[in-house]
């Protein structure tokens, strides 16, 4: 061993441990982190997950594909919508199905609608776990009319299951573009309100700058993706680099900063919010009259072999992986969810810190618990 | 001396800042009309759901009592989690032996509204309801039987 390492054992051997959660009211969830301390500084950090594991991958080995998406809901249950899609395109790419256009450009809208309801949320439960419950009210505020606009068009308001293999359970409803216009701008005057009540207030500064730093480096040797990978400079967005649905026809910027600590990736969610907003407008005045849903057969059965695909959720990549026999249940499903890679970083990002600031950490990379442990 | 300057500036700022946040919620403090929040339990008398919202598995029945449900097992195939179980007898109609469902079981507390047995029904016998309040005291409560007692299949639906 070396000296370094006989260092570290020893400083951890003698740490003083506590553990933040399962039930602390900022780990929003039931994730168990085992922290080591001296004094106030947090020497290291163990996640212990687990808590919520229900076997979500062994269940799909089960499940028909149609029946598989109402489990894929359920895991980041705040981008629930997307991780659908991830499904949905997969089964859709390895069959070789042409979804119409019109299918694709209601999916990219839906998307970045769950987006913002999500970093609503996010902007909501950040500020109130910084000490500002004010936040919370304002958020849900806002997250409210997206929430109506998912439950008139697809009748769940947080878990839609609205995505089938080949295109939608159902029409959308005739309220759904006047809805969301009506929607977009509201919300843009809604939003400079955010930026006034907390971006610029100085106990939120002081909680976040300079808190939590994860360079461009440790950012892609961690896979830390989503807004939080790109504050540190990590050019990791799969609407950008690999489009899916209907991001290849429209124009966006990807938000990159390179400080990449807590206050930045605040401001990168926050930018994010604008970016959606842009890329919806472009899209609701081209969703065409047409079928929504390609023709599919009852029963789905994917040729024998592997197929993987990736989407970009609201807190980084989502993957899918399956491996099938050409059955109609896949032999095996794998997710590689964002927010395992994300935690996974957090003992590197909170060393050194002290103890309070690992909520701010914590609130700015954004976790949901259930993506963790599936 | 420019420490001092800093200082002040920082306080100033600060300050400013706060003041900044607070214009925001002095405002909604003094505009109560653009506050949005609904109460609840009091005004369950007005509160309408949208129409798709997803509550609770229906079978609409007729005036006549006729519901649509020949019994195939189409949703309760689809169903991913086993919330729906058809139990079904045979009807001798002019010396035929006929399939129909004697109870369409719906276990409400395993359904994850997925809305698959809506959707592949193929004669449209189910439905979504909206009604949300499930909560009870007694578990068994939330087995129901979605077939009236005493209905009888609806003659325009083919099987």
């Amino acid at each position: 061993m070396s000296d370094s390492k006989i260092q570290e054992n020893l400083q951890k051997e003698d740490a003083y441990y506590v553990n933040m959660g399962p039930q602390h009211p900022s780990t929003h969830g039931v994730l168990r982190l085992r922290v080591g301390l001296q004094g106030e500084k947090v020497i290291h950090v163990e996640p212990h997950c687990g808590y919520i594991h229900r076997g979500i991958e062994k269940m799909c080995e089960k499940d028909t594909y149609s029946q598989i998406i109402h489990l894929t809901d359920r895991l980041d249950y705040l981008s629930a919508n997307t991780n659908n899609e991830a499904v949905c395109l997969l089964v859709e790419n390895a069959l070789g199905i042409e979804v119409p256009e019109r299918v694709k450009i209601i999916r990219t809208i839906l998307d970045e609608l769950t987006r913002l309801a999500s970093h609503q949320l996010w902007w909501s439960v950040m500020g109130m776990d910084l000490g500002a419950l004010t936040t919370f009210f304002y958020g849900l505020r806002d997250r409210e009319k997206i929430l109506d606009i998912f439950e008139e068009s697809t009748g769940g308001r947080l878990l839609p299951s609205f995505n089938t293999p080949g295109g939608f359970m159902h029409d959308i409803h005739p309220n759904f573009v006047p809805r969301t216009k009506e929607f977009l701008a509201y919300f843009k005057k809604k939003l400079p309100e955010y930026n006034r009540l907390l971006t610029g207030n100085v106990i939120f500064q002081q909680r976040t700058k300079g808190i939590g730093i994860l360079s461009k480096e440790d950012a892609i040797a961690y896979g830390v993706t989503g807004p939080s990978g790109r504050a540190s400079g990590f050019a990791c967005d799969v609407r950008k680099h690999h489009p899916y649905s209907a991001y290849g026809m429209v124009d966006f910027k990807e938000i990159l900063y390179t400080e990449g600590d807590s206050f930045y990736r605040y401001v990168a969610r926050m930018d994010e919010m604008w970016e959606s907003m842009k890329i919806i407008e472009q899209l609701i005045d081209r969703i065409e009259d047409g079928p929504y849903t390609a023709k599919m057969k009852p029963i789905i059965k994917l040729p024998a072999g592997e197929y993987y695909q990736r989407v970009e959720t609201t807190r980084g990549e989502f993957g899918v992986f399956v491996i099938s026999t050409g059955d109609k249940t896949p032999y095996r499903m794998k997710f590689r969810s964002p927010n395992f890679a994300n935690l996974s970083a957090l003992d590197y990002m909170s060393r050194g810190f002290k103890i309070a600031d690992m909520v701010a950490i914590m609130s700015s990379l954004d976790l949901v618990i259930p993506d963790i442990d599936r | 001396m420019k420490e001092i300057i800093q200082y002040f500036s920082d306080v100033f700022h600060a300050v400013k800042s706060l003041l900044t946040g607070m214009r925001v919620t002095g405002y909604y403090f003094f505009h109560h009309k653009e506050i949005v929040t609904q109460e609840y339990p009091e005004n369950r008398a007005t509160l309408k759901m949208f129409e798709r919202f997803k509550g609770e598995v229906l079978m609409p029945h007729t005036e006549s009592n006729e519901h649509k449900c020949t019994g195939c097992g189409i949703c309760e195939m689809n169903c991913p989690n086993g919330s729906i179980e058809i139990l079904t007898t045979f009807e001798t109609v002019d010396g035929k032996k006929k399939k129909i469902i004697d109870k369409h079981i719906y276990h409400l507390s395993m359904c994850t509204f997925c809305g698959l047995c809506v959707k592949t029904c193929p004669s449209d016998a189910l439905a979504f309801g909206n009604d949300f309040e499930h909560a009870v005291f007694d578990r068994q409560s939330l087995t129901k039987v979605l077939n009236k007692p005493g209905s009888t299949l609806n003659k325009e639906v083919k099987e």
